[in-house]
């Protein structure tokens, strides 16, 4: 399991991302690999109920790309049209440049009120700035509040998905983790019961912080409201009794109107678990009486990735993580074997950027069926994306010399039909008369869990010069 | 009419039936096939795997040999997909002069669907009385619309389906899965090979869980896939290219 904070955007202390390996790994025990595989697409097949009940479904998810590219072409307006808002409104506006200055920025409000309990609601963001192990080595101690993000925590382990980051566990191993650390009764795997004890856990938190960090879905530039939608209501527990709340949000996440809220809250909750919308959907406008509230507006590599011809429409993203749930390989190989913060086909885009030789493995991590392209409710092209940053890989050198090899061969074959059919008629002998163990090993890992083509006496090119020639 | 064929490289040499079967099948309906010597390929292995630079000579040799014809069949939706998407540029950056190569490309289910239209094929008279799972594959599927994919909210339709339909005996499987990614993906199927051949796996179980004894595709490779995961573990299911399907001619009638 990868230690909390250990996956950070910002550093890659450790060996590049091995996809396949962690893969591999995942499905070793496949009983735990088919349950996973189920139980996230149950949510790919909820979303798809949801989706179908909006006859105007296919308009909303072309109008939501169309503002988002909008926005992000007017990023630096729209910014700046928030934080005069924002400000007016009584809230504190920061700017982050990277996650240390976002995680520095956070300390210096905690450090100057005195503050050492912090609760947290679902902030995918401060996952990506590494925030929990920074504040803690700072004696400040953080609780995520979040059900699914305290189980996590409590495991010293990275959400495995953006909306569900516990979808890796089963119930048992969730009554195990509140048996340590929270003193359930062992064995308990019933979820209400389970649910009831972390709420009593949690509630004792919630009174007792000092301050509130929540992420933010949206950041609205023409009134400077924040938008945060849960579905346990822990956001707005915590907002409305600690004295201070801190809300932190990529720069992204900015849209021009409130208006264009009915288009995104629409696809977002439906995209995301099949559910009308959020539990809870707050707009928060300015701070309570007595409350200090402020916005750290996060750039961390957003604005290179804005920079990039083939790459900035990804900064679209909402977060739903339908493009995980539909993916068939994030259901198989499961959200921690992509090593990064956002795992999945949208993780698989965002992430290259900010460390290509770390990450190069995971735009492979894909058969580019387009699933993920179809299913984004912001249309961002996924595929073609993935596509894109393979071809940067290699531009960039990093790759095994043995593939470069191997696709130079295999294209110069490939564009001399004279050579092509020679390989071809030595390839078709082999596989006919070799023994099938030594075809099998030489075949590679296509070899270990497949048969290999039988190969025909003749090629259909010969077999048209025989029969049909003389008609062209 | 007149069209070339393009018949990929691995099919024309390890599945040649296949291509043998779309020949005669274009033939049978009136269409006037050629088949130009010349390219074998048209790169989207290499170009896949992050070698698109590559790939571009690959390419140009394909639009130079098949650039000249009015309408290009292609055997392959994944194939198809990567010329309409690549072959303007590959012809462009080398100077071949085929403009339009791209949009005058289409895969084989989708010109017998639209341009040669569902009565001819129906008088084919084609029978195949066999429980068939329909794996249309996934660039067929999202990248060319041969069908609407399971994630659009449209009015369903299916063109290979159609297609399959005026056969006479065929009846449907209907996975639990309508159209999830068989694993194959080209060099994925190496490089991620337990993902690849888990998600084969499945694909196999569905169809034959709802009792499917043949899986009936657009694309071969996805077959080439499915059928060495089927054989190494012992499952039986055959495989067959749509082509094939339609060449199926019930017993004692002349082909």
């Amino acid at each position: 399991m990868t230690p909390r904070g250990a996956a950070l955007h910002v550093v890659s202390p450790s060996a590049p991302v091995d996809h396949a390996a962690a893969a591999a790994a995942f499905i070793a025990d496949e009983v735990r690999a088919d349950w996973h595989d189920d139980s996230v697409w149950s949510v790919r097949e909820k979303r798809d109920r949801a989706a179908a009940a909006i006859p105007e479904w296919e308009r909303l998810r072309e109008l939501a790309s169309r503002i988002k590219e909008h926005a992000l072409s007017h990023l630096d307006e729209y910014l700046e049209q928030f934080e005069r808002q924002a400000t007016s409104n009584g809230m504190e506006v920061h700017w982050a440049r990277d996650a240390g200055e976002h995680n520095a920025i956070v300390h210096r409000i905690l450090a100057g009120a005195g503050a050492v309990r912090l609760v947290k609601s679902k902030s995918m963001l401060t996952e990506e700035c590494g925030l929990n192990p920074y504040l803690e080595s700072r004696g400040i101690d953080v609780v995520d509040s979040d059900l699914g993000e305290r189980i996590v925590q409590l495991r010293g382990e990275s959400p495995s998905h953006i909306v569900m980051p516990a979808i890796h566990l089963r119930k048992a191993e969730i009554g195990e983790t509140f048996h340590e650390h929270l003193g359930t009764p062992a064995g308990l795997t019933d979820p209400t019961a389970l649910a009831g004890a972390a709420r009593g856990h949690l509630r004792a938190r919630f009174l007792t912080a000092q301050a509130a960090l929540t992420g933010v879905n949206f950041a609205v530039a023409e009134n400077g409201c924040l938008v945060v939608c849960t579905n346990e209501g822990n956001a707005d527990l915590g907002t409305a009794l600690a004295p201070i709340h801190i809300a932190s949000l990529g720069i992204e996440k900015v849209i021009p109107r409130s208006a264009d809220l009915g288009v995104f809250l629409r696809l977002l909750a439906r995209s995301a678990t099949g559910q009308p919308v959020t539990a809870y959907s707050s707009h928060i406008h300015a701070a309570r009486a007595g409350q200090a509230l402020h916005v750290i507006l996060v750039d961390n590599g957003r604005s290179r990735q804005l920079g990039r011809s083939g790459f900035w429409r990804s900064l679209k993203c909402i977060r739903c993580g339908a493009c995980m749930n539909s993916c068939p390989i994030y259901r198989r190989s499961g959200g921690h074997s992509y090593g990064s913060t956002v795992p999945g086909p949208i993780g698989a885009v965002l992430t290259p950027g900010l460390d290509l030789g770390h990450y190069a493995a995971l735009p492979f991590a894909s058969t580019l069926c387009g699933s993920c392209t179809a299913v984004c409710p912001v249309k961002i092209d996924l595929d073609a994306q993935l596509l894109l940053w393979r071809q940067r890989v290699t531009e960039a050198g990093h790759v095994p010399a043995a593939k470069v090899a191997a696709m130079r061969a295999s294209a110069k074959l490939l564009g001399h039909p004279g050579l092509f059919r020679v390989a071809g008629a030595a390839a078709r002998l082999a596989l006919r008369f070799l023994p099938r163990r030594l075809s099998r090993m030489l075949s590679g890992s296509w070899g270990r869990d497949r048969e290999l083509p039988e190969a025909p006496a003749q090629s259909f090119r010969a077999w048209y010069q025989a029969n049909r020639a003389e008609r062209s | 009419m007149k069209i070339a064929l393009f018949v990929p490289c691995y099919i024309d040499q390890f599945y040649p039936h296949v291509a043998v079967a779309a020949l005669r099948v274009l033939e049978r309906l009136g269409v006037d096939v050629a088949i130009p010597a010349g390219a074998v390929c048209c790169g989207q292995p290499p170009s896949n795997a992050g070698f698109a630079r590559e790939s571009m000579p690959v390419m140009a040799r394909f639009v130079e040999t098949f650039g000249p014809y009015e309408r290009v069949v292609v055997l392959s939706g994944s194939c198809a997909a990567h010329i309409r998407a690549h072959a303007d540029d590959a012809g462009s950056s080398s100077g071949i002069h085929c403009a339009g190569t791209a949009s005058r490309t289409v895969e084989f289910c989708a010109f017998l669907h639209d341009e040669v239209g569902l009565p001819a094929v129906a008088s084919l008279g084609a029978s195949f009385p066999r429980r068939v799972g329909l794996h249309v594959g996934c660039h067929a599927l999202r990248g060319l619309g041969l069908a609407r994919p399971s994630e659009i909210q449209a009015p369903p339709f299916n063109k290979v389906r159609a297609l399959l339909q005026t056969v006479r005996g065929l009846e449907f499987a209907e996975p639990a899965r309508a159209d999830e990614c068989c694993g194959f993906g080209g060099t994925f199927a190496v490089a991620e090979p337990d993902v690849s051949a888990k998600m084969g796996r499945d694909r196999l179980r569905d169809y034959g869980s709802h009792q499917a004894s043949v899986i009936v595709s657009t694309d071969v490779s996805c077959l080439m896939h499915l059928d060495g995961l089927a054989r190494r573990d012992g499952v039986a299911m055959s495989m067959r290219h749509v082509a094939e399907v339609l060449a199926s001619v019930p017993p004692g009638t002349a082909p």
